[in-house]
């Protein structure tokens, strides 16, 4: 039995636990609100918030219920647009009203959704944080201005009224429904043990679904499941001696609003926020996006520019590889027969300003990199290179840690002509393909300019680019 | 009469509320009834072939799948081709594009059916594919005739000209994206009749194709429209196939069937804006006024003419944009490829035919050596002048928006602070554009502009309000209420806006060509007037009033000679039944003055033009290849804007939707004809990070146009063409980065294309 609070509503229900909750919602409860538009978790319609009590008190994330499964919501409040409209207008609502925000009004409920989720989850609720808690929607009508004007007076209503993330002084301003505030003892009544392991080792290990519900929607539906999302014990993060260690089924949303996360990795907020959008980042899990072995994925590449290890388990045993052996060919790792991923860690960089994250996509947020690179350099003060990890996406079958290009400037001084001879070496150790993502000619390109951004960041005199034109 | 909308009129968005508490009900939110059966198309898997073998036995035995239907089943004709009969429901034996739907499978799940379609054994004896059109064109394939437009003398032009620039250019495809997918959902009627509900901008289209498919006639068939999830010009022609296969389904299993699109079969399955390819040759005299330009446009149609015909036509007569040119020779070719057909979408070939200009206007100035935008502004449309196709130019706006974009936004003092900015900085570099804008509005094939409304007022005061437009976004519900509610001078409260439906006004136009609001509220005046010229003579009857009183209507009372009398509108209304006045009227409406003669080319086509100026700022990552739109502010010709906050989104969401043309939006296919970028994982469109960081909308005032309803002026496509500029404003940016840069004015402008010109 999966059980959760719907809204308003507890649901007990025997439906198949790979059951999209946006398919749920829509076919069996009714609740026709939330959109079905992408089922990649690409638009934002069929975004709900989803609430869970942790650590004391009620967390709300946004998520997209297309690409979600049902056993994902099992001890948890699901809300929907339905769920806040229970009453009057909320002033979210009209204000997306007062600034015509809405025209075909497809997409309407999934922003109305994102935005209130800005004010549950956020730190501050200022104009840049319901930004960003809209970046995973899509809207094709109103090219977004009139939507920022719907938040432009939200900010200004909850300045005028004091208001913060406090959510009785929420519910007494009207932007969100009474009932809200009985949930965690309501929550709490519901049997609060994780959903028993599947121990069949065929059953699919599934943490938020964010790749396997776009790649097969089909077979999940019916498929066996061994569910790790939220299981407690790959969920802790810490730091001891100077390495962070955390588990595989934190997800990247946990990461970006962790305190201990933000102080392996200061400054960490603009990197996270390249990484896909609101709604994805509270699902994706970190281990997933290891697994998953795309030669594109964006914390994949981030973990390799640190030069991260990761723990598998099979049973009782453990151990521990660097994450650059991991990956063996395209979509092939160094994974045993029910083997599984546990934990990652980290040395720290020593400095924080000396790991660097780059991407180049189509689009600047929730968008595949075309290429992506990152990059850890620690100098000696007459810039000799001591330390030096370098990891490159999209160049190559795997995602790719460049080990010869960092052999050719270890322990030498870092100079224009070391860059040069370097770029000529990334470039042999490289292979990348023409696909919808650009020509390998370009990637060639684009992977060398951010090699070279990483280190216009370390001294910004250290390369001429423009004498790349015409090269 | 051109009263001004009171406050709460203008905030009046009749959906909004529903909207914004995801109470508003769209197609696939429908009660599903009992019984109903789920379609699911099987579609060829090649680009180009002949089947010669197709066997669904395994597939017809798979769990839950009640029927798979072939053309075979097809009791009428096996032909949804609109404007030229070129394409089969259901594929017979030849093959055209990836996509081209072969089988309908009914199943009781969606599920069902879906596993069903991976056990239908088809082989295929492969031909050529053709993705090019360029390549369809030397190899003779060809959809329709090709059109040329003349005017003057273009080769005596030539003659005496200073500088003469060619070139070419193209533009890529683009998907539409509405959010809410394609689909339909019949239901089988006594005496052998289907009522279909559909996401269509055509409920005639959708009821002739149906109705045709079926071998039944019109009547037959009934199709209702609540609202669509956004069209843009994709569900103007293309809703209706999925609409027979369903009326299909129903016609002959009895049963409800439903089939919405998942986001993948759409992508795969629709047409889209039409990629082009184009040369060009334009001459200048000493003062560097255009003197000749000719173009040659190469349009890449897809597998079926579907409306291509309609949008080459309308390239041409946007081949010269907002200038004036006194020689003018534009040809296009309607080119036949394997990809799927292309159809409307917002512009409709419109942005093609001003891409190449604007292109040829750029790489002139660029070798003349003087600012794009100098060049644009010596030649911009005067009144008096005549257009390629007969039309002469009349209440011209272009110098107007163009000269107030300049005043109120201080170009040369924002040109000055790019400048310092691009001097300051070594990798960071912005470009500006101008992007003038002259739409015509009015269907080209004239036929076409008429409509009809139906107006009940009921016995207690309220009004019921239909008309052939279908509500998508574009607010046109709300501004039928404004005209309804303006019309009989009552509260908007009063009216509501029924479905669109086939029953009620039949032989609609589609919501299209910028000209629904137009036409269906002209129509709908028409209604109201004849009511109320039966109110005027009942009263005059009534209180035995003189012949040359002045009976009025408004703010809920009849006023006579403009002396408000204590009749409340619900007593007049109530009155007036009681005394049996006829309280229900149909109104028609046909656009006065047009006409075009396809013989010569020549006419007067559209009502009316639209005018508009953009001004485009950009800033782009030099290291990168990546680019951010800080600005987009603009001077544009509204007439008298019956409603601003609808007009302003419209135009908001235009300009992004064609900047995201021009540069986000790319639309692969490969060499087999194979879509690339079949997902929104690959095909991307704005977000909100992605649209400018400002958009400042001004508008220009004028008195409005007396063809436009209530003057105000028609707004749903013109803006999408400001888009352009974000292209040139890109461009601008790479030459002040790489003044040597090698342009290829290849649209859209992605993030490959800028790194590889930045650097080249």
């Amino acid at each position: 039995m999966i059980d959760f609070i719907l809204n308003n509503q507890r649901i007990k229900t025997a439906a198949p636990p790979g059951t999209a909750v946006l398919d749920f919602v829509r076919k069996q409860r009714q609740l026709t609100g939330m959109k079905l538009v992408c089922k990649e978790g690409e638009c934002g319609a069929c975004t709900m918030l989803v609430g869970e009590w942790l650590n004391d008190r009620m967390i709300y994330k946004s998520m997209t219920s297309c690409i979600m499964p049902l056993v994902n919501a099992h001890g948890k409040h699901l809300l929907t647009i339905e769920g806040l409209s229970a009453g009057d207008l909320t002033p979210i609502q009209q204000a997306m009203i007062d600034t015509t925000g809405t025209q075909c009004g497809f997409c309407t409920p999934g922003f109305v959704v994102s935005m209130t989720g800005a004010l549950l989850n956020s730190r501050h609720t200022n104009t840049e944080n319901f930004l960003e808690a809209i970046d995973g929607n899509i809207c094709r009508c109103t090219g977004y201005k009139s939507i920022e004007r719907a938040i432009g007076k939200i900010v200004d209503d909850l300045r005028e009224k004091q208001l913060d993330n406090d959510l009785l002084a929420l519910i007494n301003a009207n932007y969100l429904p009474a009932y809200l505030a009985d949930i965690p003892t309501r929550l709490k009544a519901i049997a609060s043990e994780f959903p028993k392991a599947n121990t069949d080792a065929k059953a699919i290990r599934l943490g938020g679904g964010t790749d396997l519900y776009v790649q097969r929607p089909n077979e999940m539906y019916e498929a066996d499941i061994n569910p790790v999302f939220s299981r407690p014990d790959m969920r802790e993060i810490k730091i001891e001696n100077g390495v962070c260690t955390f588990g595989a089924a934190l997800t990247m949303g946990d990461l970006y609003h962790s305190p201990t996360f933000q102080k392996a990795l200061p400054n960490s907020d603009y990197l996270f926020r390249l990484l896909s959008s609101t709604q994805i980042r509270n699902m994706a899990t970190i281990g997933g996006n290891l697994v998953n072995a795309s030669p594109i994925g964006d914390f994949t590449i981030l973990l390799l520019g640190l030069n991260a290890a990761i723990e598998l388990r099979k049973e009782r045993d453990s151990r521990w590889i660097d994450l650059k052996d991991f990956y063996l060919d395209y979509k092939k790792m160094d994974l045993q027969e029910g083997e599984y991923l546990m934990n990652i860690r980290f040395q720290l960089p020593e400095n924080p300003g000396h790991f660097y994250f780059d991407k180049i996509s189509q689009r600047k947020y929730l968008d595949i990199a075309g290429v992506n690179s990152a990059m850890t350099l620690r100098l000696e003060e007459d810039k000799t290179i001591a330390e030096m990890h370098l990891s490159a996406g999209g160049v190559g079958p795997i995602p790719q840690y460049l080990t010869k290009t960092i052999e050719s400037m270890l322990g030498q001084q870092l100079t224009e002509t070391l860059l040069d001879k370097a770029l000529q070496v990334l470039q042999s150790e490289i292979s990348p393909i023409s696909d919808a993502r650009g020509s390998a000619d370009y990637k060639r390109m684009a992977l060398r300019q951010l090699v070279i951004a990483h280190f216009l960041k370390v001294d910004e005199n250290i390369y001429p680019v423009e004498k790349l034109i015409g090269a | 009469m051109n009263r001004k909308m009171s406050d709460k009129e203008r905030k009046l968005n009749i959906d909004a509320a529903f909207h914004v508490t995801g109470r508003t009900k769209y197609l696939d939110d429908l009660p599903e009834w009992q019984g109903t059966l789920f379609a699911k198309v099987f579609y060829a898997p090649k680009a180009h072939g002949e089947i010669t073998k197709l066997d669904y036995t395994k597939a017809a035995q798979s769990d839950g799948v009640f029927r798979i239907l072939s053309y075979k089943d097809i009791p009428g004709e096996n032909q949804i081709g609109g404007i030229i009969p070129d394409e089969p429901l259901l594929a017979e034996t030849e093959l055209h594009f990836i996509g081209q739907p072969i089988l309908l499978i009914l199943a009781d799940s969606e599920l069902q059916a879906e596993k069903a379609k991976s056990l239908v054994e088809i082989e295929i004896k492969e031909k050529e594919v053709i993705v090019d059109p360029k390549e369809a064109f030397e190899k003779g394939e060809l959809l329709h005739a090709s059109r040329t437009f003349t005017l003057g003398d273009t080769n005596a032009a030539f003659e005496d000209c200073a500088h003469v620039f060619s070139g070419e250019v193209a533009s890529g495809g683009q998907e539409h994206l509405y959010l809410e997918t394609q689909g339909a959902y019949a239901f089988p009627q006594n005496r052998g009749s289907i009522v279909v509900h559909s996401s269509t901008q055509g409920p005639t289209a959708v009821q002739r194709t149906c109705a045709r498919i079926l071998g039944v006639s019109m009547n037959q068939v009934e199709v209702d429209v609540n609202r669509i999830g956004g069209g843009f010009g994709g569900k103007e022609d293309q809703a209706s196939p999925w609409a027979a296969m369903v009326a299909l389904a129903a016609f002959v299993t009895g049963r409800p069937v439903k089939y919405i699109l998942s986001r993948h079969e759409d992508l795969q399955m629709t047409g889209k804006r039409h990629p082009y390819k184009s040369e060009y040759k334009i001459g200048f005299d000493e003062d560097l006024k255009i003197k000749a330009y000719e173009a040659t446009f190469y349009q890449n149609g897809g597998a079926a003419a579907d409306l291509s015909p309609a949008v080459m036509e309308r390239t041409l007569f946007h081949a010269t944009n907002s200038y004036s040119v006194p020689n003018v020779s534009v040809t296009a070719h309607g080119c036949k490829t394997n990809l799927p057909p292309n159809t409307a979408f917002r512009g409709f070939g419109g942005p093609q035919g001003m891409f190449v200009i604007e292109s040829a206007l750029h790489n002139a100035a660029r070798k003349l050596g003087l600012p794009f935008h100098q060049l644009q502004e010596r030649n911009l449309l005067i009144e008096g002048m005549e257009f390629s196709y007969g039309q002469i130019v009349a209440e011209a706006k272009a110098v107007d928006c163009w000269d107030q974009a300049k005043r109120q936004y201080d170009l040369s003092r924002w040109e000055r602070e790019v400048e310092t900015f691009n001097a300051k900085n070594k990798y960071q570099k912005k470009g500006l554009s101008l992007m003038p804008v002259c739409f015509g509005i009015s269907f080209t094939n004239t036929p076409m502009n008429q409509a009809r409304a139906l107006v009940h007022v009921y016995s207690d005061g309220s009004v019921g309000v239909s008309t052939g437009a279908v509500e998508m976004g574009q607010g046109v519900n709300t501004k039928m209420v404004q005209v309804a509610a303006h019309a009989f001078g009552i509260d908007s409260q009063r009216i509501k806006l029924e479905n669109t439906n086939t029953t009620r006004v039949a032989n609609t136009s589609p919501s299209a060509a910028s000209a629904t609001a137009d036409l269906n509220g002209k129509a709908l005046q028409d209604a109201c007037n004849q009511i109320k010229d039966r109110f005027t003579a009942f009263i005059k009857r009534a209180l035995q009033l003189k012949a040359e009183d002045l009976v009025g209507f408004k703010e809920e009372q009849v006023f006579i000679n403009n002396k408000k009398v204590d009749w409340p509108w619900e007593d007049l209304v109530n009155k007036a039944f009681l005394a049996r006045e006829n309280l229900s009227a149909k109104g028609h409406y046909a656009t006065p003055k047009i006409h075009f003669d396809k013989s010569k080319e020549k006419g007067h086509p559209f009502a009316y033009h639209v005018y508009g100026t953009a001004i485009t700022e950009v800033t782009v990552d030099c290291l990168r290849g990546i680019y951010h739109f800080d600005a987009v502010r603009l001077v544009h010709d509204f007439g008298s804007s019956m409603n601003p906050g609808v007009d302003l989104g419209q135009i908001e969401g235009g300009l992004v939707q064609g900047m995201g043309w021009m540069t986000l939006e790319d639309l692969v296919y490969n060499e087999k004809g194979e879509l690339k970028s079949g997902t929104l994982a690959t095909y991307k469109i704005p977000d909100a990070n992605y649209a400018p960081d400002v958009i400042d909308v001004q508008f220009l005032e004028t008195d409005g146009h007396d063809l436009a309803i209530l003057k105000s002026k028609a707004v749903g496509e013109p803006p999408l063409m400001y888009g352009i500029g974000a292209y040139f404003a890109l461009t601008n940016a790479v030459l002040a980065f790489n003044p040597n840069a090698n342009l290829t004015y290849e649209a859209p402008m992605t993030t490959e294309k800028l790194l590889m010109a930045l650097y080249s």
